[in-house]
């Protein structure tokens, strides 16, 4: 069992009191309670902190988890001898348990086996993991193997860290942020209780070309000057494979050309659409015959794009 | 180990959930979901209608709030604002990203 410094992660001293144990946590709380906070690693800072609270506020679990002695942070521990005796009336294994499992069987003093709860049955807990996955498989569905671990009591009622593997197929459809539920798959009930179930909150990688709104996908489609003052028909990659995108002439930066259900397939029916958004790209070296065409085109064309200037440039002058 | 695949539920608006079962899954009770739509934090399909049917996505706010209210020991009112203002900042974050999906990301 790793030792946690209940103390340490709230911030307060060993002989703090019950008030500045609920401050310290109403602080830490606030900055990283997963709901709210944007904090790196929330989830995590969050969970150790409202352990830390659950054990320290309760004067029976804060005399218990005294009594363990002090250790360094994260290091392997056992309770010492005479610590199981006073405390638990069930033999538990220290090496597959956490100390939050531990002192989540606190009652009355002691730890006791969960049979020696009668017949109340309890529902298993809920339980919400992320799951990544790249825009390819949001796109035509894909499988995934999770591997998760969750304290459950074995047939004697003794507490135990389960590993638990659960394979779940995403379907099609999904987008960034979808939340799916799989009944049944999360912490195990007791004593006929419902099992819990399991959430799944998706989240898609960054894909190098495509940016995801939703089901509508966006992506940059660089051309030449000349092609978007000409027009011309462009190969373009999607999702689905490439298609040909037609440019119409007099195209400008920033346009938006829509390929229609071209992005994600949405939830069981329909898809979004896929827009290429226009860049004119121009050279980084210009050769001598390209510098020479250029040249003549700004010779001989009368195109002014700051025409709207003009009219803001006389009112400026006249004003100065 | 053979590992059974399992399928999975969608949260949206094409499923629904009764009262019973939106309580069921957020471990909110009945009563505290009815003070969350009466103060406009959980809009069910149809408030006039009676039995209240929920969207299926409905269970991540409510779940959201089961934990807010127990983390933060916070009562109704309070958590509805909490909520409120929570979904406020989603909506702004969506609106966020979808606009920034759009802006070119090369110069």
């Amino acid at each position: 069992m790793k030792y946690k410094d209940y103390y340490g992660i709230l911030g307060i001293e060993k002989n703090a009191g019950v008030p500045e144990i609920k401050k310290a946590y109403r602080k830490l709380a606030h900055k990283y309670h997963p709901d709210v906070s944007k904090e790196p690693n929330a989830e995590e800072r969050f969970k150790e902190v409202a352990e830390a609270y659950e054990t320290l506020k309760n004067p029976e679990k804060r005399a218990a988890y005294d009594q363990l002695g002090s250790y360094q942070p994260g290091q392997d521990f056992r309770p010492p001898p005479d610590w199981q005796k006073q405390y638990s009336d069930t033999h538990f294994s220290a090496d597959d348990i956490d100390l939050s499992d531990l002192f989540a069987g606190l009652r009355g003093g002691r730890f006791h086996a969960r049979q020696d709860h009668g017949k109340i049955s309890m529902p298993g807990e809920d339980y919400e993991v992320a799951v990544h996955i790249t825009l390819e498989e949001a796109y035509r569905g894909t499988e995934v193997e999770l591997d998760l671990s969750m304290p459950e009591f074995d047939d004697k009622g003794v507490l135990r860290r389960v590993p638990h593997v659960v394979k779940a197929r995403i379907p099609k459809g999904v987008t960034d942020g979808q939340r799916l539920r799989i009944p049944g798959k999360g912490g195990k009930g007791f004593n006929g209780g419902r099992n819990g179930d399991l959430y799944l909150n998706i989240v898609l990688h960054p894909h190098s070309l495509f940016r995801v709104s939703g089901h509508d996908l966006y992506f940059d489609l660089p051309l030449a000057p000349w092609e978007a003052v000409l027009g011309t028909s462009v190969d373009v990659p999607t999702p689905g494979g490439p298609v040909r995108l037609k440019v119409p002439p007099g195209t400008h930066a920033g346009q938006k050309l829509r390929l229609g259900k071209r992005g994600l397939p949405k939830p069981r029916a329909g898809e979004g659409d896929l827009f290429a958004i226009v860049q004119i790209a121009v050279p980084g070296v210009v050769s001598e015959r390209d510098r020479a065409l250029y040249q003549q085109l700004a010779q001989g064309s009368t195109f002014n794009p700051r025409g709207h200037f003009e009219q803001e440039l006389k009112n400026e002058s006249r004003t100065h | 180990m053979k590992v059974e695949l399992t399928e999975v539920l969608w949260l949206d608006e094409q499923e629904q959930l009764s009262l019973t079962e939106l309580a069921g899954l957020s471990g909110l009770s009945e009563a505290e979901l009815h003070e969350l739509v009466d103060f406009g934090a959980i809009i069910p399909v149809d408030p006039g209608a009676e039995p209240l049917g929920f969207r299926a996505d409905c269970v991540v706010t409510a779940r959201t709030a089961c934990r807010l209210r127990t983390d933060f020991e916070l009562e109704a009112q309070g958590l509805a604002l909490a909520l409120t203002l929570l979904n406020r900042i989603h909506d702004l974050e969506a609106q966020l990203r979808d606009l920034s999906a759009q802006l070119p990301r090369r110069p």
